[in-house]
């Protein structure tokens, strides 16, 4: 169940309750009930995906092109979020910048969820000798500071937005294989998985059908926890330049571009910083409600 | 029992209501009675009949949803149920003391017994610290302790099921409270410490003069220790009268239903004796099972079990909790390798197998398993689990599957409908029946059925056992019956093996074993059976037929 399916059960119920308990009294419980900072928080993501997916409707500036004589200028009706150092418009590059931090946190992800949750299935499935030696390496992973990590990654692969997610995704892995591994631990000593190697069923089989399906919801939750930590990360790297090279408008560049105009121009860090914080707590809320409707 | 003496406990037109969400549901309705001064009234019920909410209102620990919506509760002539938490905090323990169910839960596992026993002393009175040890070692003598000194410095998990019950008893029983609330306090127990349990209550009610309201599914133990029995269905009373007089001459429907589905009070219907020259289904000889425990030892949890099962006949395995009973059938099942000894399955040594023919092996024995609630995969439909067998072995076309599920389906008594619902939407009885049909899809000739009719209500059970007779009498099934219940045993088995601490200490048909040439424990498991002080409860058998589905 997601937090979709709570909007639909609420509303659903209170459409059903009303009319027994006429139409004022249901629409004060709908009101009283509604999950407001869950819908604030779907609703921050939706937004931030538009700007990833159609950019061109939310503004008409070019995030590249700077405007002569328009530098720095404070925010004001014709500049939302006011101007850089070149002039160009400080909205228009958020909104533009949207693609490279949502894909390169997707990207991130993406990494660690499927190698960490396949090492986290194959050492909690097969355990014994495999099991030991795949979590003493998670455990290796794990006492590696995440930053020196991923930076040590990056310098291998070398800069880029899409090798940064790859350095970020490979420091998630080791969370995510513990946390599968403990949950097909818990599944395979269900009684329910016994019962299907009893009525014939291969490994291979009763892994897919079973432990799979029944680790998996808290391993959902866990990503999207993750997503939000991943654009956290993203933006590190590019803050420190390990990322998109400028003028790439990502969100953590255009944090660290910002930085040198802080006591005369501060809206170019704090806009950036503060969708950064929005993002992240929407990510967390909506994991939040994930992992409850699983219980 | 004086007249004139007022009741210690007085409910009346109580109602019990829970909240889900915006809806309010009740659960309790307009429950009236009395208990009198050294009284042991039993409330009876299945699960859902509101036994515990009625019993848990009384002490004032509904849970955070629950409410009493009306009625009144007078504990020694005083009105409780709108007191707040405070006030009823200061009667819990001095005035009426509750014995939960489950005794493995609830001890603190961190504190030693002699802390715990003390908590008690310290809350309600001023005894300085030697005084209170005093009075520990004095109550854990009481309930029947051996080495009370010991077991005050022990831990919960140093003592055994039974031992931890009876330190909750001397906990609750520490402040002599004018009445005691027992809530299922045996139904996690063996049979044998079961009663050694029911009969320290009854000799610490006589000593003390304390009330009891016991809170029980088994009318069996209803039966043989209370006074007064209180019959609920569906949060109603359906009858309340003296214990003798309910039994004899029972008046609701509801009560004589229980009556005749109790195994400990229906008289046995005898099964047809076995006719010699059967075929023989499963041979199990000389069986030895050792574990390695973690400290490197080497543990015998099976030790020379042997016995055979002809086809076509019910084989029952009998033991208390680390009898091995559990482990043997996992033997006869495949899931482990005996470490000796030898099972045979018509031709099969199963010690033998390796993977694929293990694998194949699968289709001739099925396991059953006790916990309905945990045996079905929560994320797949009826449909899916009961077709998941055949999907291993053959490869059979689409509709050729679905017919033969329906059919299975039909066969164990579910309606058609309930193919394309999820576990959780089914009830324990209805579960059972499509655990039981996963393990006929794929027929095979040895169905293992371990404590499965164990976790269900008397009545449920009932119908689970004619269902499982019947379809033994249709297909020719043998059944290897596990359970710690002889009275069930003696409804559904031919052959009997009692197993002690991992030995088979008696082995034969029903009626030798059952009678007085079996051995001392046999005979004390048999003894310990609930609901013997009334033999003639099966006058009413012939009033009631079978009930509906589960």
């Amino acid at each position: 169940m997601t937090s979709i399916d709570t909007f639909a059960h609420l509303t659903s119920t209170t459409a059903e309750a009303s009319p027994r308990l006429g139409k004022r009294r249901g629409v004060l419980k709908t009101l009283r009930n509604f999950p407001y900072g869950l819908a604030l928080a779907w609703l921050v993501l939706t937004l931030v995906l538009l700007w990833a997916i159609v950019p061109w409707i939310f503004t008409s500036y070019d995030p590249l092109q700077g405007t002569p004589g328009g530098q720095l200028k404070a925010p004001s009706a014709l500049h939302l979020l006011g101007t850089d150092s070149l002039g160009r418009d400080l909205f228009a590059r958020i909104v533009y910048g949207a693609v490279h931090s949502l894909s390169g946190a997707v990207a991130a992800v993406g990494v660690g969820l499927v190698v960490g949750s396949g090492i986290g299935l194959i050492a909690g499935s097969v355990r014994g000798r495999v099991d030991e030696v795949l979590m003493r390496l998670v455990d290796v992973l794990l006492s590696i500071p995440t930053l020196l990590l991923s930076l040590s990654i990056i310098i291998l692969l070398g800069f880029g937005t899409l090798n940064a997610a790859i350095a970020v995704g490979a420091t998630a892995i080791a969370g995510f294989a513990r946390l599968m591994r403990s949950e097909v631990v818990r599944v395979r000593n269900a009684e329910f998985v016994e019962a299907a190697f009893g009525s014939g069923g291969t490994f291979g089989k009763v892994l897919w059908r079973h432990i799979l399906p029944n680790s998996l919801t808290s391993v959902v939750a866990y990503t999207a926890v993750q997503f939000g930590w991943a654009i956290l990360q993203i933006s590190t790297l590019g803050f420190l330049g390990y990322g998109a090279p400028p003028p790439t408008p990502e969100w953590g560049l255009l944090i660290a571009e910002g930085r040198n105009y802080l006591a005369t121009a501060w809206w170019l860090t704090a806009a950036p910083g503060l969708i950064v914080v929005a993002v992240v707590l929407s990510a967390n809320r909506i994991s939040q409600s994930i992992g409850r409707s699983a219980r | 029992m004086s007249i004139s003496a007022n009741p210690v406990l007085d409910v009346r037109d109580l109602d019990i209501s829970y909240s889900h969400g915006d809806e309010r549901s009740t659960v309790v309705h307009g429950v009236s009675f009395t208990v009198e001064p050294g009284e042991v009234v039993a409330l009876v019920g299945e699960s859902g009949s509101g036994k515990t909410s009625t019993a848990q209102a009384v002490i004032g620990l509904l849970a955070g949803n629950g409410r009493i919506e009306r009625g009144s509760i007078h504990l020694n002539g005083e009105e409780i149920s709108r007191w707040s938490a405070r006030r009823l905090r200061s009667i819990r323990g001095a005035v009426v003391s509750l014995v939960p169910q489950d005794p493995g839960s609830s001890l603190n596992p961190v504190l030693t017994i002699g802390a715990q026993v003390r908590e008690i002393l310290e809350i309600h009175g001023r005894l300085d610290r030697r005084e209170a040890d005093r009075k520990v070692i004095e109550l854990l003598t009481n309930v029947g302790l051996s080495e009370p000194e010991l077991r005050a410095r022990q831990y919960p998990h140093e003592l055994s099921g039974g031992m931890k019950q009876r330190v909750l008893i001397a906990i609750a029983i520490a402040l002599r409270p004018a009445l005691i609330i027992a809530d299922e306090p045996t139904s996690a127990l063996d049979v044998t410490v079961q009663r050694r349990i029911l009969d320290l209550i009854d000799d610490l009610r006589r000593e003390y003069g304390t009330s009891v309201l016991l809170v029980t599914h088994d009318l069996g133990v209803a039966a043989d220790r209370s006074d007064k029995i209180i019959v609920l269905q569906g949060g109603r009373i359906q009858e309340q009268g003296k214990t003798a007089d309910v039994l004899a001459s029972p008046q609701s429907a509801y009560t004589r239903k229980l009556l005749s589905d109790a195994p400990s009070l229906a008289a046995a219907k005898p099964r047809p004796p076995l006719k010699p020259g059967r075929p023989t289904a499963l041979t199990v000889s000389n069986l030895v099972q050792d574990f390695t425990l973690p400290t490197g030892r080497n543990f015998r949890a099976v030790d020379g079990i042997s016995f055979s099962v002809a086809r076509g006949t019910t084989h029952a395995v009998v033991g208390e909790s680390g009898s091995g009973k559990t482990t043997t059938i996992r033997s006869i099942a495949g899931f482990q390798k005996p470490t000796s000894g030898e099972i045979r399955i018509g031709d099969l040594d199963v010690a033998s197998l390796r993977a694929e023919a293990l694998r194949q092996f699968r289709r001739k024995v099925q396991l059953v398993y006790q916990n309905p609630w945990a045996s079905l995969d929560p994320r797949q439909t009826v449909q899916a689990i009961v077709e998941e067998p055949m999907l291993n072995f053959d490869s059979l076309p689409r509709t050729e599957r679905e017919a033969r599920v329906r059919a299975i389906i039909e066969r164990v008594g579910l309606p058609a409908t309930v193919l394309s619902r999820l576990p959780h939407a089914l009830s324990g009885g209805q579960r059972q029946r499509v655990a039981i049909a996963r393990a006929l899809v794929l027929e095979p000739e040895v169905v293992v059925l371990d404590e499965a009719v164990s976790a269900l209500d008397v009545t449920v059970q009932a119908q689970i056992l004619e269902l499982l007779a019947e379809l033994q009498r249709d297909l020719g099934l043998t059944y290897v019956f596990v359970s710690h219940d002889l009275a069930v045993v003696r409804q559904i088995a031919d052959t009997v093996s009692v197993l002690h601490n991992g030995r088979q200490v008696d082995y034969g048909t029903v009626d030798e074993v059952f009678s007085s040439t079996s051995t001392a424990y046999t005979r004390e498991l048999i003894e310990a059976i609930p609901g013997r002080k009334f033999p003639h409860a099966e006058t009413s058998r012939q009033f009631i037929k079978a009930g509906p589905l589960s």
